[in-house]
């Protein structure tokens, strides 16, 4: 039993180790789970990264390809239709001619074939096309060759075709590579599928791992449950046995106690009854107890006469044949026997057997036998009991006369014999009592055997129908050492299905599939993602390559058109140089003014195409922002003037004076805006201020009127839409500039104005027609201030005018990076260094404006408002010498009205004659600004005492000239020529390098140039220009020609500049003093010769530190703009 | 003859070679480069022409003749004769020499030669003709007449 308590011990630790285990195998599950996923996810991740990267290393080959070649296969396909519809019959004979191999050739054809029949793109036909391309290319090229020897197709095909060929190999690769790529994800799905499919099949196992254990958990609970049951029960049968046993043992002492060891006995029958009666409690399971006498031969008939019965033997050997009506009286009297065992008392329930012969009995025999040998209680097997023929056994003891030793021997035994005392066990009502004493006797089946006999055990209690399930035996001990008996239990029912573990394990089932095909779908959904990104990036390549087809025809067509319309310009320059009369002279101008127009045009379609392709890209070189606004509002100078339009600028001090940035581009945008208001505008003015955006942040409503008096519309408003603004996120050296231009035109209409960046698209149809324009420059302009990483907005109201503003983001240039071009140097600001000038003006925006371009000469300014002030101050400087000395007096036409600054020096002298004294000498100059001026004006303001007028838009450039003549600083001025500055004023006295290889080139730049009163040098090769062009030097410029044999122009210009950065370099160190080089800083200007003029070539030129370019032969105007940058300011510098 | 009909006969002269396409309007540049400081100046570079022109046909033909022909060096020629024929305005010699950059590469390399040849010397002859048609003018005390 305690063995068994310990397995059962055992059981529970086993209970909580399963536990544990349970939820290990949870965990695991989890683990495989996650493992299966990360797998998963893994493998599509790196697919999707090995893709992107593919892709990266594919997309700049792909760039360049298209950069450098421009072409795609639908050019190549396109080339080939458009060649085979010309030259079918050529391209046949050329095939048969130059390819040999016949299986090649017939190849050819059919490529050609498909290719014409619209070959459609799907897989299986993706190499096809790339190989048929590949082939056809080569083909192409043999056509080309013959066709350009029978001078039959175009001239530029053949040179095309030249370059498809050089290219066909990449197209080739780059097909290979995309098929490669295609084939290299379909393996990665499959791979990731397979492995879904094992992850199943895995969750599947576990599933039914699950089952499998669970199922063995549970019977193994129900066997230990039958096993502890029938322990139990074998336990309390065995129990009371004993109990029983021990009580029969007690009562054969009694026996022995008082029967024989009393004279005469105090037990006769009605004793032994009543006392058996009365204790059968103690002897649960006994039927009945009786006592036999030990009786010899010898003394039976003295035992016969002292009962006065005879012993009767039981009527059979074999007691099955006891039957209900038993009567002893029938019994025949027992024959002659050695001993006999006549039973003397019983039991009320056994009394039936009083008088039987107990040793006729052959189990009764057997039993007193071993009983009387042994001295303890034996059994005999189980018989069919008299009378009640209940199966059961016979327990016996033997009755000692005398008390025997415990070591007696069985002889000693037998013959001390004197009875015996037997009990009777009904089994199977003993056992039923017994059963249903314990609890659950429903659910399990009890059967007890008597295993004496081995191979034939017998069967005392239980049915004999076998029951379900397996069995349990359990050992039951009665205490006879001979006698063996068992327990078999089994459960009467067939154990339940286990259901808590079929419904964990399909729930886990069910789990893995739901999870199963949640990835199945997801795969699924990955492919068909990948799928369509295949799709899409072959759409991208086909959009992309029509783009560059589109903005490569684009750039081509305006080329092409460009150099014609060259030539239609020069040639009516050349007609209006001719001697023409008025009308002639009028359609001439005309003609040209359309072809420049023209010409522009195609410029900013260039530019659009450019954008678009996104090839355009900003420079970032130092430039002056002021000297830009100076530039684009002379340009627009004659047509304001001619409009009689007000036109300024006004650019904050805050802005610094350098910037990093693309002037062209910002030039380009103002150009626009400017070029939009001058357009749309009659009257009144345009504006263009230049604020720093901090300034603007801060800017409180400006109290000025504005410039020409007209409304304009609140500029706020745009402001106010501006996200930079409003976050004032800034780098390290980063400038936000807003620019806005103002004007009073006509304004945009409301419905409009949603469009206005759109291309090509103007307010309304009429627009154009009333203004002509394409309104691309808008949009030009948006693209190129999202490129400056700014924003543009404006504001109109139709009738009141337009305000456009945007802002671009420029880069503080550091102090050294000099090299910018300035029409003015310091030389001149510091010979107006400490001027005083008092700016009278009624309106304090315009007096503003003109402090602003006098401050930027380092001029002192003083402004007056008033009339009354200004006569003040010009009568105390006047009067008082020395103190608050006035250069110059500069007042606005329409000061305080109309015309009322002409008649101010009236004023003044009306107020003098009230008895002030004038130096003469000390009376500042008087200026005059104005818009615009008719003849009897200008006559009217040199009587009314003026020096000079100035004419709107001021300019500093203009502003230095006017001065320097008025101030008596330019003497040396060109007296004959009415313009200040042409080609001749610029050039006159120059020193020029001219290096040209081509001595009739050379000998033509030389005449033009010392025609223009430039002094010429010649050079004739790039090495001498550099040994020329070695400082110290004097030349004041070098034209180079770009291609020369040895070294060409480029190269001879980038050892120029290495010389003088090695000398400036030398310089600034202090190593050698600026004395001996005569000039601080050395940078000659070169401008490149070159009969190539085409946009890419003049970048070109100034990425290879050339200044700018002049064509080949020189064109007066070009080489003017081109020469006027560089000597402008010099010129007046050196006048000065 | 009298200067009249010289001049007349000089303006006829150079306006057919304007028609003719022998001479373009840079030749008129030329012509209005030349001034009182400058007198010879057309005639000084039509000279540096001829010799310059005649040296590069020269070496063109050398180098045209030779076995292996260096396309670089023949390219480099043609472009020299260009540069200096649109210089001068030789408008036919310039475009003889671009159909010849073009094409040279393929056949008759000895034909295109010849061409720029026949043109050039056709250039030169004429306009050596004007030169002296100018000096009999100059000759005859007559001014040069300006046509433009």
């Amino acid at each position: 039993m305690a063995k068994r308590w310990v397995s059962f011990a055992d059981d529970k630790q086993c209970m909580g180790r399963r536990r544990s285990r349970n939820v290990l195998l949870v965990l695991t599950l989890l683990c495989c789970v996650s493992c299966s996923m990360w797998l998963f996810w893994g493998s599509g991740s790196w697919g999707i990264l090995e893709k992107l990267g593919g892709r990266d290393l594919r997309y700049p080959r792909k760039q360049i390809l298209f950069d450098r070649f421009n072409i795609s296969k639908y050019h190549l396909r396109s080339l080939a239709l458009l060649i085979s519809s010309l030259e079918q019959e050529r391209f046949f004979k050329c095939m048969n001619k130059s390819i040999d191999d016949v299986k090649l050739s017939s190849s050819l054809l059919h490529t050609l074939a498909e290719i014409n029949a619209e070959v459609d793109h799907n897989q299986g036909q993706e190499n096809l096309i790339g190989s048929d391309i590949f082939f056809e290319g080569r083909c192409l090229m043999q056509i080309g060759c013959d066709g350009a020897a029978k001078s039959s197709l175009p001239d530029n095909i053949p040179e095309k075709i030249m370059r498809s060929s050089a290219n066909m190999d990449a197209i080739f690769l780059k097909f290979r590579q995309q098929q490669h790529y295609r084939q290299h994800s379909k393996g990665s799905g499959k791979w990731s599928k397979k492995l879904l499919f094992l992850g199943i099949i895995f969750g599947l196992s576990v599933a039914l791992w699950i089952f499998v254990s669970m199922n063995a958990t549970i019977t193994e609970r129900r066997k230990e449950t039958l096993v502890n049951m029938c322990d139990e029960r074998a336990r309390m049968l065995q129990d009371q046995f004993n109990v029983s046993m021990n009580h029969v043992h007690a009562l054969a002492i009694l026996v022995s106690t008082f029967h024989h060891g009393k004279q005469p006995s105090t037990i006769d029958q009605q004793i032994f009854a009543e006392y058996t009666a009365r204790t059968a409690f103690e002897r649960p399971l006994m039927s009945g107890v009786a006592y036999a006498l030990r009786v010899l031969h010898e003394e039976r008939e003295q035992f016969e006469k002292k009962y006065g019965w005879k012993i009767k033997k039981m009527e059979t050997e074999d007691q099955s044949l006891v039957k209900d009506d038993f009567n002893p009286e029938k019994l025949d009297p027992s024959p002659v026997q050695d001993e006999y065992a006549p039973v003397i008392f019983s039991q009320e329930t056994v009394s039936h057997i009083v008088s039987i012969d107990m040793m006729s009995g052959k189990q009764d025999r057997e039993n007193i036998l071993r009983a009387r040998a042994n001295g303890k209680g034996v059994l005999t097997s189980p018989f069919n009991l008299l009378k009640s023929n209940h199966l059961g056994v016979v327990l016996t003891f033997a009755v000692y006369n005398t008390s025997l030793p415990p070591n007696a021997t069985p002889e000693e035994r037998i013959r001390a014999t004197v009875g015996y005392l037997g009990a009777s066990f009904d089994v199977p009502s003993l056992v039923d009592k017994l059963l249903h004493q314990l609890a659950s006797k429903q659910t399990i089946v009890v059967n007890l055997y008597d295993t004496t006999n081995v191979s034939a055990p017998i069967r005392m209690y239980g049915p004999d129908a076998a029951g379900a399930g397996e069995m349990y035996i359990s050992g039951v001990d009665f205490g006879d050492p001979i006698r063996k008996h068992e327990m078999h239990c089994r459960f009467k029912h067939k154990p339940q299905l286990p259901w808590s573990a079929i419904t964990m394990s399909v729930g886990v089932a069910v789990i893995v599939l739901l999870v199963g095909h949640i990835f199945h779908a997801a795969l699924n959904r990955i492919e068909e993602v990948e799928d369509d990104y295949r799709i899409m990036s072959e759409l991208k390549v086909q959009a992309e390559a029509a783009d560059v087809a589109k903005s490569q025809f684009l750039a081509t067509v305006s080329h092409e058109i460009r150099t014609p319309m060259n030539g239609v310009l020069g040639m009516l320059q050349m007609l209006m140089d001719t001697e023409l009369d008025e009308t002639q002279q009028d359609f001439a101008k005309t003609a040209q003014l359309s072809g420049k127009a023209l010409i522009a045009l195609i410029n900013e379609v260039l530019d659009l195409a450019k954008i678009e392709s996104g090839r355009l890209e900003l420079e970032a070189v130092p430039f002056d922002p002021r000297d830009i606004l100076d530039n684009v509002l002379s340009l627009f100078s004659d047509q304001s003037q001619a409009k009689g339009i007000e036109m300024a600028v006004y650019v904050s001090e805050q802005v610094p004076e350098i910037l990093i940035g693309d002037p062209g581009r910002f030039r380009q945008i103002i150009t626009n805006l400017v070029g939009n208001s001058v357009k749309f505008t009659e009257k009144g003015h345009i504006f263009v201020s230049v604020y720093h955006i901090e300034e603007v942040r801060n800017m409180e409503d400006d109290q000025c009127e504005t410039l020409s008096g007209c409304q304009v519309v609140d500029k706020q408003k745009i402001w106010d839409n501006f996200t930079l603004l409003k976050s004032s996120t800034e780098g390290d050296n980063a400038i936000n500039l807003i620019v806005t231009v103002e004007d009073t035109g006509v304004g945009i209409p409301q419905d409009a104005q949603s469009r206005i960046f759109t291309p090509f698209m103007q307010a309304d149809s009429s627009t154009s027609r009333t203004y002509g324009g394409t309104g691309i420059g808008l949009s030009i302009s948006k693209c190129l201030v999202d490129l400056m990483e700014g924003e543009i907005g404006f504001v109109s109201q139709s009738g009141i005018g337009s305000t456009f503003s945007f802002t671009a983001v420029f880069k503080e240039a550091s102090k050294s990076s000099g090299d910018i071009k300035r029409h003015y140097t310091d030389s001149i600001l510091s010979s107006f260094q400490g001027l005083r000038a008092l700016v009278a003006d009624g309106r304090c925006i315009r007096a503003r404006i003109i402090k602003y371009h006098l401050q930027r000469l380092g001029i002192l300014v003083d402004v007056v408002t008033k009339q009354q002030n200004a006569v003040q101050t010009i009568v105390d400087c006047c009067s008082t010498s020395g103190r608050s000395h006035i250069d110059m007096f500069l007042v606005d036409k329409d000061a305080w009205g109309e015309r009322s600054g002409i008649s101010f020096p009236r004023f003044l002298s009306e107020s003098l004659r009230n008895g002030v004294v004038m130096h003469k000498e000390l009376q500042p100059k008087m200026f005059l600004i104005a818009t615009s001026l008719n003849p009897t004006e200008v006559y009217d303001l040199k009587l009314a005492g003026y020096v000079d007028s100035m004419l709107k838009p001021l300019r500093l450039s203009m502003i230095v000239a006017c001065l320097q003549k008025a101030l008596g600083m330019s003497q040396k001025r060109q007296p004959t020529k009415a313009k200040p500055m042409t080609l001749q004023s610029i050039l006159r006295g120059k020193n020029i390098l001219v290096v040209d290889d081509n001595l009739v080139n050379q000998k033509v730049a030389a005449g033009t140039l010392k025609k223009f009163g430039a002094i010429v040098t010649c050079a004739d090769s790039g090495k001498e220009a550099i040994r020329r062009l070695q400082p110290p030097h004097n030349f004041d410029a070098c034209f180079m020609d770009v291609q020369m044999p040895e070294m060409d122009g480029f190269e001879a210009t980038q050892k120029v500049r290495e010389m003088e950065n090695t000398v400036n370099k030398l310089i600034e160190s202090g190593d050698v003093s600026p004395e001996i080089y005569g000039n601080s800083r050395w940078h000659v200007p070169i401008l490149a010769m070159t009969a190539d003029v085409i946009q890419a070539t003049h970048e070109h030129c100034l990425s290879k530190g050339m200044d700018d370019y002049v064509s080949k032969p020189f064109e007066e105007q070009q080489l003017y703009s081109a020469v006027a940058h560089f000597f402008e300011s010099d010129t007046i510098d050196r006048i000065s | 003859m009298d200067l009249g009909n010289l001049q007349r006969g000089y303006i006829d002269y150079i306006s057919a070679l304007f028609h003719e396409g022998f001479l373009d309007s840079q030749f008129t540049q030329l012509q209005q480069l030349q001034d009182e400081s400058n007198p010879e100046f057309v005639l000084e570079v039509a000279t540096l022409f001829f010799e310059d022109s005649e040296k590069l046909l020269n070496e063109l033909s050398r180098t045209l003749d030779q076995q292996a022909v260096d396309f670089k060096k023949v390219d480099a020629h043609v472009h020299q004769l260009k540069g200096s024929s649109s210089s001068i305005g030789a408008q036919r010699v310039k475009n003889v020499c671009i159909a010849f950059r073009d094409i040279c590469e393929e056949t008759n390399k000895e034909g295109c030669l010849q061409q720029v040849k026949q043109e050039f010397y056709l250039v030169k002859s004429k306009l050596e003709t004007l030169f002296r048609l100018e000096r009999q003018i100059l000759a005859a005390g007559g001014s040069i007449p300006i046509m433009w």
